[in-house]
């Protein structure tokens, strides 16, 4: 091989600057969110949704609940898996619940906005629980 | 028939392979699952609501009763610059209110101290709604005339349209404004555009607008689509006025005289 010194020179340096972001993260893996549950919500025991229908799809079922109760005059929701009417209603339902926003909804939002961009404008308008 | 070679292969297996990822994105959620689950409990329902405020028996302080509870229930800011003011229901002369009036005879001279209370008039041919390019403003089955605040991307177009001055625009962020938040009924952010819109959170709920509550009678709300209601009764019987009739909008709001 020509210039044998050259090359493994490179390669080393190469690899160094592939490497250096794993080198430098080792045993620093960010803590791993769990949004905690409020008493009211404990209580509940059941949401909407099953927990895991939920955690997916609150998303869908928001836009679902918006368009609802903005353009169809729906403000009623039969929730079959709770066998209960939920006025449809983020600041009345939801928070309602779930009063602890800033463990709740942030827990999750601001850890996936730090690198998906999950920052819902929600509360803009929307009423936040007070604290 | 094309020989399938290594090239050709690996571009139809790597398409079935996006076609089978993009049909996942839309197996989420099913929305028929969202649409059965309607229910519409308490709604009050109507062919085509109206409004009928009775001049000869409302007063200042019953229209002022109106106004606070209405902007108060809705989290209208109080912005004090004239400029900047957002108002859902509010008080105007009747000279600036009725315009269109005989130079030699109108009613001005009988009303001409009278402050009569405006509000959005949910025209039944809405200027508003034909202008808005998102849909934000539309017209319900019932007649009254909406904003979905989610789709309002403030470009006023509206405001131009309507021909009596019933919208608002938040030109700063409107919550420092608001003295006392309501927190069972959202506010606004900057750059939409608001109005009256006949309590219409209240009414899916069962319950009448607020000002017609406030109003001590003065104020009556019915269905004009039907034959039986007391607001056709009432029209039916009394002279009324409706604002800038010429213009074809059709207002649902009736001043009685």
């Amino acid at each position: 091989m020509y210039d044998k010194n050259k090359i493994l020179a490179a390669l080393l340096i190469g690899m160094a600057i592939i490497l250096l972001p794993f080198w430098l993260n080792i045993g620093k893996r960010d803590k791993l969110t769990e949004p905690k549950l409020s008493e009211k919500a404990k209580l509940a025991k059941r949401c909407i949704l099953p927990k895991g229908e939920i955690r997916s799809t609150h998303q869908a079922l928001l836009v679902e609940w918006r368009d609802l109760a903005v353009r169809e005059g729906q403000r009623f929701y039969y929730s079959k898996y709770n066998d209960k009417n939920f006025e449809i209603s983020l600041e009345n339902t939801c928070m309602d619940c779930h009063s602890n926003k800033k463990d709740f909804c942030d827990e999750c939002h601001s850890y996936a906005g730090l690198t998906g961009g999950v920052l819902p404008n929600c509360w803009n308008c929307h009423n936040e629980p007070e604290e | 028939m094309e020989k399938v070679d290594r090239r050709v292969f690996l571009k139809i297996a790597s398409l079935s392979l996006f076609g089978l990822s993009a049909g996942g994105l839309f197996e989420i959620v099913n929305p028929e699952d969202f649409k059965n689950n309607i229910t519409s409990l308490k709604k009050l329902k109507a062919k085509r609501w109206a409004m009928a405020i009775d001049l000869t028996i409302i007063n200042d302080g019953i229209i002022k009763n109106c106004i606070n509870k209405c902007h108060f229930i809705h989290n209208v800011p109080n912005m004090g610059d004239k400029q900047h003011e957002i108002k859902w229901i509010w008080l105007e002369k009747y000279s600036t209110v009725f315009n269109e009036g005989d130079k030699n005879f109108n009613l001005t001279t009988l009303y001409k101290n009278k402050n009569i209370p405006v509000l959005c008039n949910h025209c039944d041919n809405p200027p508003c709604v034909r202008v808005c390019p998102t849909k934000a403003t539309f017209k319900r089955d019932d007649g009254i005339v909406v904003m979905d605040m989610h789709r309002c991307i403030g470009c006023r177009f509206c405001m131009a349209a309507c021909p009596y001055g019933s919208r608002s625009f938040n030109w700063t962020d409107p919550r420092p404004y608001i003295v006392k938040i309501n927190k069972e009924y959202p506010t606004r952010e900057k750059g939409v555009v608001e109005k009256c819109d006949f309590c219409m959170e209240r009414l899916d709920k069962g319950e009448m607008p607020v000002c017609v509550e406030e109003s001590e009678g003065t104020i009556s709300f019915g269905d004009i689509g039907n034959k039986n209601s007391e607001i056709y009764n009432i029209l039916s019987k009394r002279s009324f006025l409706r604002r800038k009739e010429s213009l074809g909008s059709r207002p649902q709001v009736f001043y009685l005289i």
